[in-house]
């Protein structure tokens, strides 16, 4: 399965303030009932950006300033508690390309990687400036770059790191793994013929 | 002629069941790790089924995955069709999938339906040596067995039923020891709070904890699936205890543990992987379990928590990097800075969830209820975390104890720890919860609020109408 290769993302940003962002506030759990992910996009951050008669809040994503951003900016431990999917698939489908934060929970990260949402890392300095510069101009163009593992806002370069797996996944267009996995059956027979418990006969008639 | 002597270095369980089940290296540097026991539920598998089928792909290995439902299945009334028509959609579908390709499916007219972490475990599905599965963050909790249970997403989910393998980086290992003596009336449930508050909600990142010491060689299975469900909630993807005569205890008989000659087999391999005396942890963090009292949160992540004795922090004396999260805890909470956490009213008791809604943590609350009264302005929902849990409290009388002190006793599902069936927080409500966790809008209100404690606590909370110290209340 050919996959593009993703090596920058540019566009403009927009700010989720705070640390430890968990995905309940990303997606709430009551819009995961659905059979599909199509329209999740709509309903991002949702109880963040309305209340709860619907109306909108005072939120960077009701903003029209920041209406087209692509980058993310969010701060430490982003996308912790529940593996929802879900998350960063709103996120996709609310039209982002690519996340900054200072760190990322561990299955929010790879969940990302999967849909290939370049996930970078930028020292809390760093995205103090980034965040403040963005929130002062809106229109303010960001270029997070994989390559060179920078983010450029105007003329400043800030140094944004990438996992190692990862990188090498977005760049070389092997972020969704499915392709590799299928190639090695004959080895996880192999593997698989070496577990007892993983002998068919070993489970019990339903 | 000087002999060097070869150093030969322990292995940690984690690191033995990788390389049991690592298929090959990636090109990027991660494994392909095979998962040998995949479970499925309703809210995170649909996609992964119709990518399966859009993409043209097979299901090769249909006897490891197990399904079930719990997230969005009603807890009073189970007439069906489900009142909620998107609730309905889901089980049809879970059910249209499992039939389609031959998937073991634990469904409610089974009797053996329940949350996915309470099933596997009763069912012997759950085993030492292990890798495990499923698109959850709560799988860490199989890791009580000796197995390597990870949360995944749904494009993994994806994955295992098409390849039965996913791609994964290695994890550190940290070992986490609880030494000595928990006091009396400090649970399991006080002692993963008291990790995660010590260590911080991201501590884990990168990590799998290994827990051990005199506390875990001493704790229950069910107490030892406590402590490792919540492993997330400290960032560590997995968390696991190494398997010992407990362990084995637990799961001679059950239906899918291996039987007759097969037993001892399996008893000597599982043996086998639990980490050598002379292993080398990535990182050892040492708590002394004189030092863990009641402990419940009082903001909007489970790290945020104190002893059920101190008072509130004060964001006014916290370093900068902390004092934005702290304030905006606040103000959710709707708490005072400064004050005891004891004594704040609450409004809603929920007992139950893949933490805490096991058959000892109802027997545990039915020691202390008998004869006394949830507090007229409180609503108590007391949920078992699967219909087999649920049908043991009948044949003990347990359910009785609970209605009889109040409580609504309940039919099995995740119920208010997501709030993805009509057991939800209404407004602003506060809800005592032996659930998981305690983020903004979890229990089903976008401004409703939580406090995570262990199940005494909180039926100590429902009975008094305020969070209270269980050990006073009770005079434990």
């Amino acid at each position: 399965m050919p996959l593009p290769k993703i090596s920058t993302v540019a566009g403009t940003g927009v700010v989720i303030a705070g640390d430890d962002v968990d995905t309940d506030r990303i997606i709430p759990a009551r819009y995961m009932k659905c059979v599909t992910f199509d329209g999740l996009g709509e309903f991002l951050f949702y109880d963040v950006r309305f209340d709860e008669n619907g109306r909108p809040k005072a939120h960077p994503l009701n903003d029209p300033q920041h209406h087209g951003a692509t980058i993310l900016i969010a701060g430490r431990n982003f996308g912790c508690g529940s593996s929802r999917e879900h998350a960063p698939q709103a996120i996709y489908r609310y039209g982002f390309r690519a996340i900054v934060a200072e760190s990322f929970a561990e299955i929010f990260f790879g969940n990302a990687i999967t849909l290939g949402i370049p996930c970078v890392t930028a020292s809390r300095t760093d995205l103090a400036k980034i965040r403040h510069a963005v929130t002062a101009n809106p229109k303010a163009k960001l270029t997070v770059d994989l390559v060179q593992q920078t983010v450029e806002l105007a003329s400043e370069v800030f140094t944004a790191s990438v996992r190692g797996s990862a990188r090498d996944a977005l760049l070389t267009g092997r972020w969704d793994a499915i392709g590799d996995l299928l190639d090695a059956q004959d080895l996880v027979q192999k593997r698989a013929a070496d577990l007892p418990y993983m002998r068919p006969n070993l489970v019990p008639a339903p | 002629m000087l002999l060097i002597p070869v150093l030969r270095m322990g292995k940690t369980l984690f690191q033995k069941v990788w390389d049991a089940h690592a298929v090959r290296d990636l090109a990027n540097g991660q494994t392909q790790l095979l998962i040998g026991t995949h479970l499925i539920h309703e809210v995170t598998s649909p996609q992964a089924f119709a990518m399966i089928r859009e993409l043209g792909l097979k299901v090769p290995y249909p006897h490891r995955t197990f399904a079930t439902v719990d997230h969005i299945v009603p807890t009073d009334r189970r007439t069906v069709p489900f009142e909620d028509p998107l609730a309905e959609a889901m089980i049809k579908e879970l059910r249209a999938n499992c039939d389609q390709f031959g998937i073991r499916y634990f469904d409610i007219p089974s009797g053996k339906q329940g949350i996915v972490h309470v099933v596997g475990p009763e069912q012997g599905i759950t085993q030492p040596g292990t890798t495990i599965a499923c698109g959850d963050s709560h799988t860490s909790t199989h890791g009580a067995f000796g197995a390597i249970a990870f949360g995944i997403g749904t494009s993994q989910v994806r994955d295992v039923l098409a390849t039965q393998t996913i791609a994964i980086g290695r994890l550190k290992v940290r070992r986490i020891n609880v030494n000595g003596r928990l006091r009396p009336g400090t649970y399991a449930k006080d002692v993963i709070l008291h990790i995660i508050r010590k260590l911080g909600v991201n501590g884990g990142n990168g990590y799998a904890y290994e827990y051990g010491g005199e506390v875990f060689d001493n704790f229950t299975m069910e107490e030892r699936m406590t402590v490792c469900n919540m492993s997330i909630e400290g960032g560590a993807r997995a968390g696991y205890v190494n398997p010992d005569a407990t362990t084995y205890a637990y799961l001679k008989g059950r239906p899918y543990s291996p039987a007759a000659e097969e037993w001892n087999q399996a008893v000597a391999r599982w043996t086998t992987f639990a980490s050598d005396p002379d292993t080398e942890y990535d990182d050892v963090v040492t708590f002394h379990a004189d030092e863990i009292e009641p402990t419940v949160t009082w903001g909007i992540n489970p790290g945020q928590a104190v002893f059920i004795s101190e008072s509130l922090p004060d964001p006014k004396t916290a370093n900068t990097e902390e004092r934005d999260s702290l304030v905006e805890a606040f103000d959710h909470m709707k708490l005072v800075p400064g004050q005891p956490i004891k004594g704040t009213p609450i409004q809603v008791a929920f007992l139950g969830s893949c933490t805490n809604g096991r058959l000892s943590d109802f027997q545990e609350v039915a020691k202390f209820i008998q004869g006394r009264h949830v507090a007229p302005n409180v609503k108590a929902i007391a949920v078992p975390g699967s219909q087999a849990v649920g049908a043991v409290c009948k044949e003990l009388g347990i359910d009785r104890i609970f209605s009889d002190a109040g409580f609504e006793w309940r039919e099995a599902g995740c119920s208010m720890c997501l709030a993805m069936n009509p057991d939800k927080l209404v407004g602003d409500q506060l809800c005592a919860s032996s659930s998981n966790r305690n983020f903004k809008g979890r229990q089903g209100s976008p401004t409703g609020r939580t406090i995570l404690m262990s199940p005494v606590m909180v039926a100590a909370a429902a009975i008094a109408g305020q969070v209270t110290d269980a050990r006073e209340l009770f005079n434990a």
